[in-house]
């Protein structure tokens, strides 16, 4: 596997109509720092794709791109149909109530309580619907993740794990077409990391969701990847499944998996 | 250094710039900023009244022994209004509040800064600015005149108790001289900076805790720095308004 093989990939990608994101020659930069330097990506309808790089390499760049977060310096960025970098804000809060976003650190917000946490964005986004019915909603993503009992409860009051799903909860709770996960399993323990990944796939086939995530966990990569993109030097330098990247012999990408 | 400090005070310009295009724009967030307007007077409220409370005894009882030695003792009522309801009061306030609220609100939206919950509600559809920024501005604009407006009631009532430690002076005169000594001129321009006082104190503490980074240790620096900047900004109010005072003969 090499650049070149690559770039291959991503354009017989190009074609596909059952693209749900395609990136196409994004660049970013941080004043001298080159983060992105024409990355190229799809993510293909009921697919879940790990990014898979180095610290510091652009990889929450690249989603927080994907999700109208940052500016991107040049390039294309199509979500459901949506060319990000050029959608005004009604739209982009359109484009985002079918985005889940499941942020590093989970986000939660400390003032309120679990229930009002999973409410939000139903509210936000102008979701009308009774209070019957938003009850259920929480119930019932509580339920998917595992924590029924915790509706009451303060973000202060959960365990890492916990809170994670409860922030699982509040991106399903918007039945998102894409969920992206940036790096889900970072600071948990292996077993409650594998847990969460092992959640993430329930849900994508529970829901019906594509996913990108981030990650450079192997462990979770292995299995939730149905398919790796390596982001390295600023481009996606390859992509495959976990076991062709893994038998790759090419330096760069073999490091990732000794 | 001299650079570093027209940067800062260029974004602090372009960010209440902001401020001004966005309060007037809907969607207005009429609940949060009740619940800020809550938690920004109510949980004030004790702080700053003991603390006036204690300025006024202190104030009425030191400027007894100067005013006894000009055999003008009768006139403690209304030199202790006057210094009370003009400028003790009101910075005294603005202080406490750059200290409890500026700090409190620099820590909040700092923490909520690095633990990526502004961009949350940003992916939630909602504007973090107007949520955040433009509520607890709006409610520190409006709570802190309603709280020095109570401090200058309560700091009246302590300069009473004061005055009667070592004399005695019945509650008729005391509220009669203090009433016949304010005027117009000393009580409005007293309140209408407080209104300043209370915008600066929100606008700082919010440009600090949003811009806020470097993790935990730049939430402690937000918090400390909205202190330290919302606490200068209240004398170089305090300065121009007894300026302009001045000019309009008010004082």
């Amino acid at each position: 596997m090499n650049p070149e093989t690559a770039k291959y990939t991503t354009t017989i990608e190009t074609t596909d109509n059952s693209a749900v994101i395609q990136v196409r020659d994004l660049y970013k930069a941080f004043g001298e720092n080159k983060v992105l330097s024409g990355f190229n990506f799809d993510l293909k309808r009921g697919e879940n794709v790990v990014v898979l790089g180095k610290s510091g390499s652009g990889k929450s760049v690249l989603i927080k791109c994907i999700i109208g977060l940052m500016q991107v310096d040049k390039g294309m960025i199509n979500v459901l149909g949506n060319d990000v970098p050029k959608l005004n804000t009604t739209d982009l809060d359109k484009m985002r109530a079918k985005v889940g976003f499941l942020f590093q650190s989970n986000a939660l917000y400390d003032s309120m309580t679990v229930r009002e946490n999973l409410e939000f964005p139903l509210r936000r986004h102008w979701i009308k619907t009774s209070k019957e019915e938003v009850n259920d909603l929480v119930m019932e993503v509580l339920t998917n993740v595992g924590l029924p009992h915790t509706v009451d409860m303060m973000p202060s009051e959960l365990s890492g794990g916990m809170r994670k799903r409860i922030a699982l909860a509040r991106t399903l709770i918007l039945k998102p077409d894409i969920i992206l996960y940036d790096e889900p399993t970072t600071g948990l323990d292996p077993i409650t990391g594998k847990e969460i990944s092992n959640l993430m796939v329930d849900i994508q086939k529970k829901y019906n969701t594509s996913s990108v995530i981030i990650s450079h966990d192997l462990n979770c990569v292995k299995i939730v990847a149905n398919r790796v993109v390596m982001l390295i030097d600023g481009i996606c330098y390859a992509t495959g499944t976990y076991e062709e990247l893994e038998l790759s012999t090419d330096k760069k990408v073999k490091q990732f998996f000794e | 250094m001299i650079k570093n400090i027209f940067i800062e005070v260029g974004l602090i310009a372009r960010f209440t710039g902001r401020f001004f295009r966005e309060v007037f724009k809907p969607r207005f967030e009429f609940s949060e900023f009740l619940r800020q307007c809550y938690y920004i007077g109510n949980k004030s409220l004790p702080l700053v009244a003991i603390t006036a409370f204690i300025m006024g005894l202190v104030i009425t009882i030191q400027s007894r022994p100067t005013l006894v030695e000009f055999g003008a003792q009768a006139w403690l009522p209304k030199m202790v209004s006057v210094s009370l309801v003009r400028e003790i009061a009101p910075v005294i306030t603005a202080l406490i509040c750059a200290g409890k609220i500026g700090s409190g609100i620099g820590a909040e939206l700092g923490s909520m800064k690095v633990t990526e919950q502004i961009d949350a509600m940003d992916v939630s559809g909602t504007n973090p600015y107007k949520f955040l920024v433009v509520t607890r501005v709006m409610s520190t604009t409006l709570m802190i005149p309603i709280l020095a407006i109570l401090a200058d009631a309560v700091s009246l009532y302590g300069g009473y108790l004061g005055a009667n430690i070592r004399g005695v002076v019945s509650w008729d005169l005391y509220w009669n001289q203090v009433f016949d000594t304010l005027v117009f001129g000393d009580v409005v321009p007293s309140i209408i900076k407080t209104f300043f006082f209370g915008f600066a104190i929100g606008i700082i503490g919010c440009y600090k805790g949003f811009n806020s980074n470097k993790g935990t240790e730049g939430v402690g620096q937000s918090a400390n720095s909205a202190v330290v900047v919302s606490s200068l900004l209240v004398f170089i109010i305090d300065l121009l308004a007894v300026q302009i005072t001045d000019i309009l003969n008010l004082n």
